[in-house]
């Protein structure tokens, strides 16, 4: 089974990784690590989570598409079509 | 050690052996034409001087795609007008610098033009939050501070006004808030020539912080005479020559991206490739490639990084420039020594050093054989040793046996001081070594290996993380009433940050308080510091004393042996 919400699931995710952030303020477009402050370790936390929820393979290579809110649920919701 | 040595690498010709020892090493360099020593001459104008200066400094890779590139000229000339600016704002020689940016041109000219000036620069994390930031600058008594503007007001600016000494804020660009200097205009209008004040070999020219496992983090006190061991240590160990294209991916908000992602290579005449950007697997191969780099220096959390995306990503990529990859920062896995074999054609030479030795100590150098997962022998210059303090005495140990790794005191990039704690540096020291803290062994052919720390610190891609800290500010939330922070093992950063807490009555031990404290902690510490993992105990393990038993936490944690629990008050699982 798969979320049916993309964004919901990534903003959700996003929040149990760097709880310091609040999701009224997290602008789609922001980017992950300049602009919402993950570190690497952080990102690599959020990509393993995701691929649990969504039960979806995110190879190293597509990470760039995950840079952003908006880039990753564009990835995401192309992936779970596919 | 079940693997196999990997046989050293026939070195191209012209890289022949230099006359050994700090002697001849400080020879190599100039010194300051009226007497005196300088790392700022030593690192940029001397090559200018020779007629170098159209020769690349750096290559600059900002985060969208920029590419820029700087000649020794142009190091030379910004920063002679970043020590004007300095000199026009009233700050002198002594007086202390700290530095909160990312890696753009900008913080390499205020390093440079601030040692130039006689200024002491103390380079901060930038994934630090306000709180680190806050009590390294106060440790440090900081005169000027050079930062962003979305730095400044997320860390600084809610509490400048406590800090009356910090005299000037330098704002990287063309703006800057109330109370700020805006950096671009100031530059553009300083003069771009500077005579090097006369800094003498043991006055203070770095200032770096590491954690302790008690207590306030120490300001690690480095002197100008330190260059010769950064500029030594990179030809050694990591193979610089003149006109080597250089990529070292630390930060220099952190020793090594100071030592080696600075000095060293600007001393030894490199053209350095500066990523604004943080790890990203294909942006690396691609810079790789593309920029011919030659010495690459990087830290095995990325290795790791690299390695788990697979071969596949590096296929079809033209790697045949690299020389010689070097890693530091914590233990190199044998692994990684191989992976680099396998998709480079080279192995990762892993070197062993710390904030207090200011270089490199130990190392697997080019012309050595390599043990995968050792971290190599005493560089030239160097004593090592494996002791056992015993009271006050200090007993080597025989090879095979673990111990603590010490050294000879003496080389020039040694730790003069911690700021203003002369017991906790006195400390460092007994029987004629320093003590480094970590535990290692030597095995019979006079390699080390690294075993792990003899105190409670925390290693975590590569940086010390002192539990103290980290606790002190979860205390600071009103739900918490004690917290206790060890590292746990983890695959890719080697350690990472995990936190035990009780909490005061009437709050409940959830998952939205556990959220509230990871989110509260990491406003304070960055992300880089705060813990990854909380959880809740009814109470923890204390001593008698009353102190926290970090130890006993770990072990159980880990399944290890515990160990002697007489201390033990109770015994509250």
């Amino acid at each position: 089974m798969t979320p049916s919400d993309p964004r919901a699931v990534f903003i959700e995710e996003l929040i149990a990784v760097a709880p310091d952030l609040e999701a009224a303020t997290i602008d789609d477009n922001d980017h992950l690590q300049n602009e919402l402050g993950l570190d690497s370790m952080d990102f690599l936390r959020l990509v393993s989570a995701l691929h649990k929820r969504f039960d979806l393979p995110i190879p190293e290579s597509d990470y760039p598409r995950l840079a952003s809110p908006a880039k990753a649920v564009t990835y995401l919701v192309e992936k779970l079509a596919t | 050690m079940a693997y196999e040595i990997i046989a050293k690498v026939a070195q191209p010709e012209g890289l022949l052996p230099m006359a050994a020892g700090w002697d001849a090493a400080r020879a190599r360099l100039d010194g300051l034409p009226g007497g005196g020593l300088n790392v700022a001459h030593e690192a940029v104008d001397r090559h200018v001087g020779a007629g170098h200066g159209a020769q690349t400094a750096m290559i600059w890779l900002g985060r969208e795609g920029a590419r820029r590139e700087l000649t020794y000229a142009d190091l030379a000339a910004d920063a002679a007008r970043f020590a004007n600016v300095l000199r026009s704002c009233g700050i002198g020689p002594g007086e202390r610098l700290f530095l909160l940016a990312g890696r753009v041109p900008e913080l390499y000219a205020a390093v440079l033009g601030a040692l130039k000036a006689g200024v002491v620069v103390s380079p901060l994390f930038p994934a630090f939050g306000p709180e680190p930031v806050r009590a390294r600058m106060e440790i440090g008594e900081a005169s000027v501070l050079v930062t962003t503007e979305a730095h400044y007001r997320r860390k600084v600016a809610d509490w400048r006004a406590d800090m009356p000494q910090l005299k000037l804020v330098l704002i990287i660009g063309e703006t800057a808030p109330e109370d700020c200097i805006a950096l671009g205009p100031a530059m553009a209008a300083a003069p771009a020539t500077f005579e090097t004040h006369p800094t003498q070999a043991e006055d203070m020219a770095l200032l770096h912080f590491t954690s302790g496992t008690t207590g306030l983090p120490k300001g690690v006190v480095h002197v100008h005479e330190a260059v010769v061991a950064h500029a030594e240590t990179g030809r050694l160990a990591l193979n610089l020559r003149p006109g080597d294209i250089y990529w070292c991916t630390a930060d220099p908000g952190w020793v090594t991206g100071m030592s080696y992602g600075i000095i060293s290579p600007l001393c030894n005449r490199v053209t350095m490739v500066v990523d604004e950007e943080e790890f990203d697997l294909d942006r690396w191969y691609t810079i790789l490639e593309r920029e011919r780099v030659q010495v690459w220096y990087t830290a095995p959390t990325a290795i790791r990084m690299m390695m788990r995306a697979g071969d596949g990503a590096a296929k079809g990529r033209d790697f045949s420039a690299l020389r010689f990859l070097a890693s530091v920062g914590e233990p190199l896995n044998a692994e990684c020594v191989i992976w680099g074999q396998q998709v480079f054609g080279l192995p990762f030479h892993d070197n062993w050093w710390q904030s207090e030795t200011g270089g490199i100590m130990i190392g697997n150098t080019a012309e050595m054989d390599i043990k995968p997962g050792a971290m190599g022998k005493p560089l030239p210059g160097i004593e090592a040793g494996i002791v056992v303090r015993e009271g006050d005495r200090v007993v080597e140990q025989p090879d095979g046996t673990i111990g603590e790794l010490a050294l000879r005191p003496g080389w020039p990039s040694m730790m003069r001081a911690y700021l203003g704690q002369p017991e906790r540096y006195a400390k460092c020291f007994a029987g004629g070594w320093y003590l480094t803290g970590d535990l290692a062994m030597r095995d019979s052919d006079g390699y080390y290996w690294f075993v792990g720390r003899a105190d409670d610190l925390i290693k975590s891609s590569g940086h010390l993380i002192g539990p103290f800290e980290v606790e002190s500010a979860l205390i600071e939330h009103t739900a918490v009433a004690e917290a206790a922070v060890i590292g746990i093992p983890d695959e890719t950063a080697g350690e990472v940050v995990k936190a035990f807490v009780t909490l005061k009555a009437g709050f409940p031990a959830d998952e939205a308080m556990e959220r509230e404290l990871r989110g509260h902690a990491r406003k304070r510490l960055g992300p880089a510091v705060a813990p990854r993992e909380i959880v809740f105990r009814d109470s923890l393990p204390r001593t008698r004393s009353g102190k926290i038993m970090r130890r006993l936490l770990r072990a159980r944690e880990l399944g290890l042996p515990v160990g002697d629990l007489s201390t033990l008050e109770g015994d509250p699982k």
